[in-house]
């Protein structure tokens, strides 16, 4: 295979970002910060014994935002040539002057800025020295892995191996600067399997931000087969109201749903269901929720947040009840509190608050010992739709997973659904496993549910 | 063609020209470095995007965002390998690493194909720009706003907050493929959305609406059209206050025309794209002359039609779009292909071949799909349903394309009792297999209606804008996922 071509310099510095706010400053605007984010991307996938897609490319992205006053404009572009930022710092402050004035607008105060950004050892920059072989080589052992488990896995979508390495650089006239790289490494396989004219797919993956401690490329594979083949012989279960296990997966997918309705956009827009709950019980007891961005080597870790704030390990959910919104700036004035650290950024558009990397404190179960609990009820292993309503907490979503019967995993079922208010699934959380995994920015171990309505025949 | 500005709106082959200085030379040495050995098929897709976004929330016009997007994707196919590569800069220089790494796919080093360049080539016009929409002043687009914003909350006091926007997108894409063709489309793009909340005691719920498509700005500035987009989701928001919980088991339900074609997109129209069956990951794999739905039942796609959201002149490969049967009167008759899986299964291109932007690989995507009138009256559907659930708005949607599963979720829906509607229902996402639910299609209305100009879908993590539409149906027997 030949080479990867090099890399080409780096088309921004500190200095260059700081210039660029401050130029803005004197074309008209009050305040501006940047968000420049430059990287380079690669992905290799393998099916079946043959590489299918090969893919690298370098990009970078600066995103510029402007105050005049309460009035904001936000605009972004790839092209960083000075005369295109000139033109673009121009047109967003006309742009600026065309809005309304909204007196929460404007950057955090220097007290509120980040001092000292801890190091989280959030880059790994190994991809440098991985040649094209050894990179392809991934992919295709998961891929042998996944593809040789068992006869009935019958075809496959691939295994792809990839990795994105981004440096960020961030500036404001309020003084901050700073920047950080990080890098994010994984590998996924989708395998099918068939048996008597039934066709099914499932996937696993590994994710990290160090190259180091992605799982064994065979591991993935195997647990891949695994999953895939556990939904063979799906069955439509009954309709009715049963005890529900949710995987760590799916578990993961419904506490996303207290980070989203816990964040400050939800909470002004009065588009949530957790509105006016801060202090009460919004959780069964025994739930603890944390957002620890600092956790070394994170997949949602910043050492400051998308304006320069810093971040901070705090509690949203203890002994069950509502600790704190989560909030940047802008959300913390509508609001009349205090940015918790939160703000979320990319280039484009305006930043917004949210959960960093969000997690349910895991209890004592293993997810065996809770499903030994169940004479007879589900094990959801997948989710699938949009059949969520943070303003009413109404849920409903069509789910794939096992039937339990008499403490054990029994036949694989599909094709029916779960639902319920939100408010009523979290309050109903009666058994929390050891399981928690650290692959996704909001993760949650296994949940047991007292009872939830399962839709099928 | 002038615009009211004064403007000359460029057709992509001059501004690439006038912009980067793109010609015959530059292209045909690209693709000349490309192309060549084991390579049997690449492009260069040139793109030059403008979007720009404005919003209202409780009377405050705020949120101008304007982000200009530029770049080059390069992609070599070797048989059913695809390699490619993107630069941010479009030289002579960027293209030509772009070329090396897209080719990186095979084994060989450079190519040295010679690639003759031919003149550009015209397809259709659906979509004629008089202004790019990204121009338009901002006051127009903002009395526009303020105009949904004070309809909204005029329909109800219930109503406490409304926020809208406006999204316009202004695309120049120009396409150079291995066989010297150079095809250019320029393809505006207007989004209008409303969405509102209304209170009463300690109940809250929320409505939305939103239109679009490809049209020229004029098109969208029609007062009666903001009006009735203003009434949707007020109305909306008001009939959830008083909506019970939806039934849980299986029912027969009565969709809607318009949105509720989402059930088309999901449930067949992903099964259907080429690269699936050509892998045979589809649960339609070698299905084609088989019957998949009721007699009744015949189902289009077709990227054709004037100014809609899903419509295109050509695809991201070049190829003209065009109108495609994919269920005849029941029998499943095609799949939906780009060059690559056409190639591969020996058939001809359907102009499906679609990409995001130039940082994606293109797929088989769909465009407007729907399906054609029926002769029912909608009013005889509705009396035929004994006890059933008519669901006339919808969230999304989503598919298991390899196992059929697929779910859909009602966002405003009603019980039908005796033949009539009686009460709202709250919304309930709907679960079917999809191979299946077609055949249990037993009546099918006079009433095609495209939807407003809404729909966005998701494939491999890219979005691309797509239409659908559908007669009022009654499908027999669908799980409806409710909680009593």
């Amino acid at each position: 295979m030949s080479s990867v071509p090099k890399l080409t310099e780096r088309s921004m510095d500190l200095d260059r970002a700081r210039d660029l706010v401050t130029r803005a400053q004197r074309l008209g605007a009050s305040d501006a910060d940047v968000l420049f984010v430059e990287g380079d991307e690669f992905s290799v996938t393998v099916r079946r014994g043959e590489v299918e897609q090969l893919h690298g490319a370098r990009s970078r992205r600066l995103g510029l935002r402007v105050f005049v006053g309460g009035q904001v404009a936000t605009g972004a572009t790839s092209d960083t040539t000075p005369g295109t930022l000139e033109r673009l710092v121009s047109d967003l402050v006309a742009n600026a002057r065309a809005m309304g004035t909204d007196p929460a607008a404007g950057l955090p105060s220097q007290a509120d800025v980040a001092t000292s950004p801890p190091d989280l050892d959030l880059d790994d920059d190994i991809f440098e020295r991985l040649s094209m072989d050894d990179r392809i080589a991934l992919a295709r052992r998961a891929e042998e892995a996944a593809t040789g488990a068992d006869p009935r896995i019958s075809n496959s979508d691939g295994s792809t191996f990839a990795f994105d390495a981004a440096h960020r650089i961030y500036a404001a006239t309020n003084g901050f600067a700073g920047e950080y790289p990080s890098t994010t490494y994984s590998l996924v396989s989708r395998p099918l399997a068939a048996e008597n004219g039934e066709m099914q797919r499932d996937y696993y993956y590994t994710v990290a931000r160090h190259f180091a401690d992605l799982e064994a490329p065979d591991a993935v594979g195997a647990e891949a087969a695994r999953r895939t083949l556990r939904r063979l012989g799906a069955q439509k279960p009954a309709t009715g109201e049963v005890p529900v296990v949710f995987s760590p997966e799916t578990a993961s997918r419904l506490l996303g749903a207290i980070g989203s309705a816990a964040s400050g956009a939800a909470l002004y827009n009065r588009a949530s269901f957790l509105l006016d709950r801060l202090g009460e019980s919004i959780a069964a007891p025994i739930v603890e929720i944390r957002d620890d961005p600092l956790e070394v080597r994170g997949l949602g870790s910043r050492p400051f947040d998308g304006e320069g704030v810093a971040t901070r390990s705090q509690a949203i959910v203890s002994g069950g009840a509502l600790q704190t919104y989560l909030l940047d700036t802008y959300s913390a004035r509508r609001l009349d509190a205090r940015s918790s650290g939160s703000c979320r950024r990319s280039t484009e558009g305006s930043p917004s608050a949210g959960p960093h990397q969000m997690r349910m404190t895991p209890g004592e179960h293993s997810p065996e010992d809770i499903i030994a609990t169940i004479d007879n009820g589900l094990y959801v292993t997948s989710l699938i739709g949009h059949g969520m309503n943070l303003v009413t907490g109404d849920f409903s979503q069509g789910a794939a997973g096992l039937w339990i019967r008499g403490g054990e995993l029994a036949e694989s079922v599909e094709e029916c659904t779960v639902a319920a208010r939100l408010q009523d699934i979290f309050m109903n959380i009666e058994m929390i496993g050891s399981d928690l995994e650290l692959k996704r920015t909001v993760s949650a171990p296994t949940l047991k549910i007292a009872r939830l309505m399962v839709a099928g025949q | 063609m002038k615009s009211g500005q004064g403007e000359i709106v460029l057709t992509a082959e001059r501004f690439f020209a006038e912009q980067y200085g793109f010609d015959e030379k530059m292209a045909g040495g690209a693709l000349s470095k490309l192309l060549g050995g084991p390579i049997d098929d690449g492009d260069l897709y040139f793109e030059y995007r403008t979007n720009e976004a404005l919003q209202i929330e409780d009377g405050i016009v705020k949120q101008a965002t304007r982000n200009v997007t530029q770049g080059v994707g390069v992609r070599a196919n070797s048989e059913a390998k695809t390699g490619y590569a993107y630069s941010d800069d479009i030289t002579p220089g960027s293209l030509e690493i772009a070329s090396a790494r897209a080719r990186a796919i095979a084994a060989t080093g450079a190519g040295d194909q010679s690639v003759a360049v031919k003149a550009p080539r015209r397809a259709h016009d659906l979509y004629p720009v008089d202004q790019p929409t990204t121009d338009v002043p901002l006051e127009t687009k903002i009395s526009l706003l303020e105009e949904i914003d004070r309809q909204t909350r005029a329909i109800d006091p219930r109503i406490e907050k409304v926020i809208a926007s406006v999204t316009t997108e202004h695309k120049l894409v120009l396409i150079a493929r291995a066989d010297g063709q150079v095809v250019g489309d320029v393809r505006p793009l207007t989004r209008f959305n409303v969405s509102c909340i209304a209170a009463d005691g300690d109940r809250r719920e929320q409505g939305y609406a939103g239109a679009g498509g490809r049209q020229s700005f004029s098109m969208h500035a029609d007062r009666s059209g903001l009006a009735e987009l203003a009434e949707r989701a007020a109305r909306q928001a008001i009939r959830n206050l008083t909506a019970d919980d939806a039934p849980a088991g299986t029912f027969d339900v009565v969709l809607g025309p318009g949105w509720p074609g989402i059930l088309l997109h999901e449930a067949i129209g992903h099964g259907l794209e080429g690269d699936f069956n050509r892998k045979g990951t589809s649960a339609f794999s070698n299905r084609i002359g088989q019957k998949v739905a009721s007699p009744l039942c015949t189902v289009i796609d077709d990227g054709t039609l004037p100014g809609r959201r899903g419509s295109l002149n050509v695809d991201d490969e070049g190829t003209q779009t065009q109108r495609t049967v994919l269920i005849e009167d029941g029998i499943l008759r095609g799949y939906l292909q780009d060059r690559l899986n056409s190639r591969l299964m020996g058939v001809a291109p359907t102009g499906n071949g679609r990409r995001e932007s130039y940082q994606d690989p293109t797929f088989p995507r769909m465009t407007n799909t729907f399906m054609l009138a029926g002769d029912s009256d909608p009013e005889e559907i509705l009396r035929s349903v004994k006890r059933g659930l008519f669901a006339q708005e919808f969230g999304g949607g989503q598919v298991d394309i390899t196992s059929g599963k697929f779910v859909f979720s009602a966002s405003e829906a009603f019980l039908i009792e005796d033949g009539k509607i009686t009460r709202p229902v709250k919304g309930a996402t709907l679960i079917g297999n999809g191979p299946d639910v077609l055949t249990r299609v037993s009546m099918v209305g006079n009433d095609l209606e495209l939807d407003h100009g809404v729909g966005t879908c998701g494939k491999e993590g890219q979005s691309v804008p797509v239409g659908v539409g559908l007669p009022t149906i009654r499908v027999d027997g669908l799980t409806v996922g409710g909680t009593r």
